[in-house]
């Protein structure tokens, strides 16, 4: 039990950096992105191939991983500078699927559906399973906290000013003499270069990676732990995140709650408790469990 | 006095309908000159293709002697020029004071990097003395902090003034700066532009209320149809039978 509750722990963490990740491209700049599990998978499989076929470096492998992201990142928001809305969020979405079907298919650098296995952990051959579950949930937690400070300080930055401005009308930025684009193209490097990093992580953390762990479902996941946390905060995709896995991991008890019912009637049943225990929380606090306020900065003039 | 803003030839269609006929005209520094006309005249877009915000078909914009036609509207800003809308569109969830500081040119902060490090922290702070300046000056600083959706509609026309003001500007586009507006708060904000212009800050206002433009503007340029119709002062435009058709339609049947 405990090793589970670690691994919910470890898997909490890694919803909150994607969460996060996003929080840049669509809580501050205003950009939907549901093709972040693509950008997850370019991470992982980008850790994955170093370490596996050329022996690099762990850490080295995790930044090529962030990089690899960002670079995606950056092409996407070029390529897409034109769409809003709907549309992006479908070109988004299809442009997962593109590297999901792409890992899938070749096969003689992903390994197809057979994935990439035996991806060396930290410290995984030295530590018990439950060792390694308590340093991996450390290790992401950290790295959780580290990346929450920074983009905070983002957020609360100048920049992270303008990506507001963005996300609120586009024009007005504009006329204000922002390069909105630039400033896009920025923002979506920088998510995407979290969320690569993110993969890079799960790919060490799991020692196997195959085209089916990325499904746009973690995506909607990860919107929905955004969402119900706060968009535009770092805190709320923390909280986000933590409750996402506590909805959909707590539920997995119900038959210990309710006997009597047939396991198809848990699953149905489980479901529809996470479906409404979102669309409580939202009626409840329209703008998510931590709501994203305006500045008050000091009146005298020095 | 030198020329500003030379308008030549503009032209621009919004799928069939020619809403800028080629229009000429030009903005002399140190004025407030005022650009009226019947709805449709196409005023707006002029002001939309001057910014930058749409692109003309033809024509062009020349400004402080640079040719900027077709520039994207964040370098137009930066290179002195900037507008307000006709209908206020601040940044509703940001506040009063973080509205204003984003029109703050030359920020360090705006770097990714330079904002990790808190690089910059001194252009911001000086924006922000700047930007307290210009709430105190448009009485704005009691609503400093408030969210920007916050403000009552007269408060939003003075942010929309405030805003543009802090990208340091040479020339202010106004668009109907007064509209809606009531009539004590309308001449507070004729004190400011006033006041502005006597600072150096060149205006070329659209504007309906003909009160305001005969004590506030001179000179005063008539469009109409897509064209620069005439130019001179109120008394002179308001006199001249050609503005009088333009307003009124003309007498063919009485």
């Amino acid at each position: 039990m405990a090793s589970y509750l670690l691994a919910m722990a470890v898997f909490a963490g890694f919803y909150a950096l994607m969460a996060l990740g996003l929080n840049v491209i669509w809580g501050l700049a205003g950009m939907i992105n549901l093709g972040l599990v693509g950008f997850f998978a370019i991470g992982a499989y980008t850790a994955a191939l170093l370490s596996v076929k050329l022996h690099v470096p762990m850490l080295v492998g995790w930044g090529a991983a962030a990089i690899a992201g960002s670079v995606a990142g950056a092409l996407l928001a070029v390529v897409t500078a034109r769409l809003k809305g709907d549309y992006l969020a479908i070109v988004t979405l299809g442009f997962s699927e593109i590297v999901r079907l792409t890992a899938s298919n070749e096969i003689w650098l992903t390994g197809g559906t057979d994935g990439i296995s035996a991806i060396p952990g930290p410290f995984r051959g030295a530590l018990s399973p439950l060792g390694f579950n308590l340093v991996f949930a450390g290790l992401i937690w950290g790295v959780v906290a580290v990346t929450a400070l920074a983009l905070g300080r983002l957020s609360a930055s100048p920049f992270g000013r303008v990506l507001r401005a963005i996300r609120e009308d586009e024009m007005v930025a504009a006329v204000a003499g922002k390069p909105v684009l630039a400033f896009k193209v920025r923002a979506f490097a920088l998510g995407a270069g979290v969320l690569g990093f993110a993969g890079a992580l799960y790919a060490h953390y799991n020692g196997y990676v195959a085209p089916d762990a990325f499904q746009p479902l973690i995506t909607i996941y990860v919107v929905l732990a955004l969402t119900a946390g706060g968009t535009g905060t770092m805190r709320g995709a923390m909280l986000g995140a933590v409750l996402v896995i506590a909805l959909t991991e707590g539920t997995r008890f119900l038959d210990d709650v309710l006997p009597g019912l047939a396991p198809v009637q848990i699953a149905a049943l489980r479901e529809a408790l996470i479906g409404t225990a979102l669309i409580v929380i939202l009626t409840w606090r329209p703008q998510g469990l931590v709501a994203e306020r305006t500045r008050v900065l000091q009146l005298e003039a020095l | 006095m030198t020329e500003l803003l030379r308008v030549e030839g503009l032209t621009r269609s919004f799928y069939g309908v020619r809403a800028l006929r080629g229009v000429d005209f030009c903005v002399r520094a140190g004025t407030i000159t005022a650009l009226i006309g019947p709805n449709g005249a196409g005023k707006t877009t002029a002001f939309q293709c001057i910014s930058g915000v749409v692109p003309p078909d033809g024509g062009r914009v020349i400004f402080a002697g640079q040719d900027v036609t077709g520039w994207r509207p964040d370098r137009i800003t930066r290179a002195g020029l900037t507008r307000t809308f006709q209908i206020a569109r601040g940044i509703s969830r940001l506040s009063v004071l973080d509205n204003l500081l984003l029109y703050a040119p030359r920020q360090p902060g705006e770097g990714v990097l330079a904002a990790l490090v808190n690089g910059g922290a001194a252009a911001e702070e000086a924006a922000r003395v700047r930007a307290i300046a210009i709430a105190r000056r448009l009485n704005l600083l009691r609503v400093a902090n408030n969210a920007a959706g916050a403000l009552s509609g007269g408060q939003k026309k003075l942010l929309e003034i405030g805003r543009a003001l802090m990208a340091e500007p040479r020339l202010v586009l106004l668009d109907e700066p007064i509209a809606g507006v009531n009539p004590t708060l309308a001449e507070e904000i004729a004190d400011h532009l006033r006041g502005l212009c006597q600072d150096g800050i060149t205006f070329l206002v659209i504007e309906h209320h003909m009160d305001l433009i005969a004590r506030l503007c001179h000179p005063v340029i008539v469009m109409a149809e897509g064209r620069r119709l005439t130019e001179g002062s109120f008394a002179e435009v308001a006199a001249d039978r050609q503005v009088q058709d333009a307003y009124m339609g003309s007498r063919r049947w009485a």
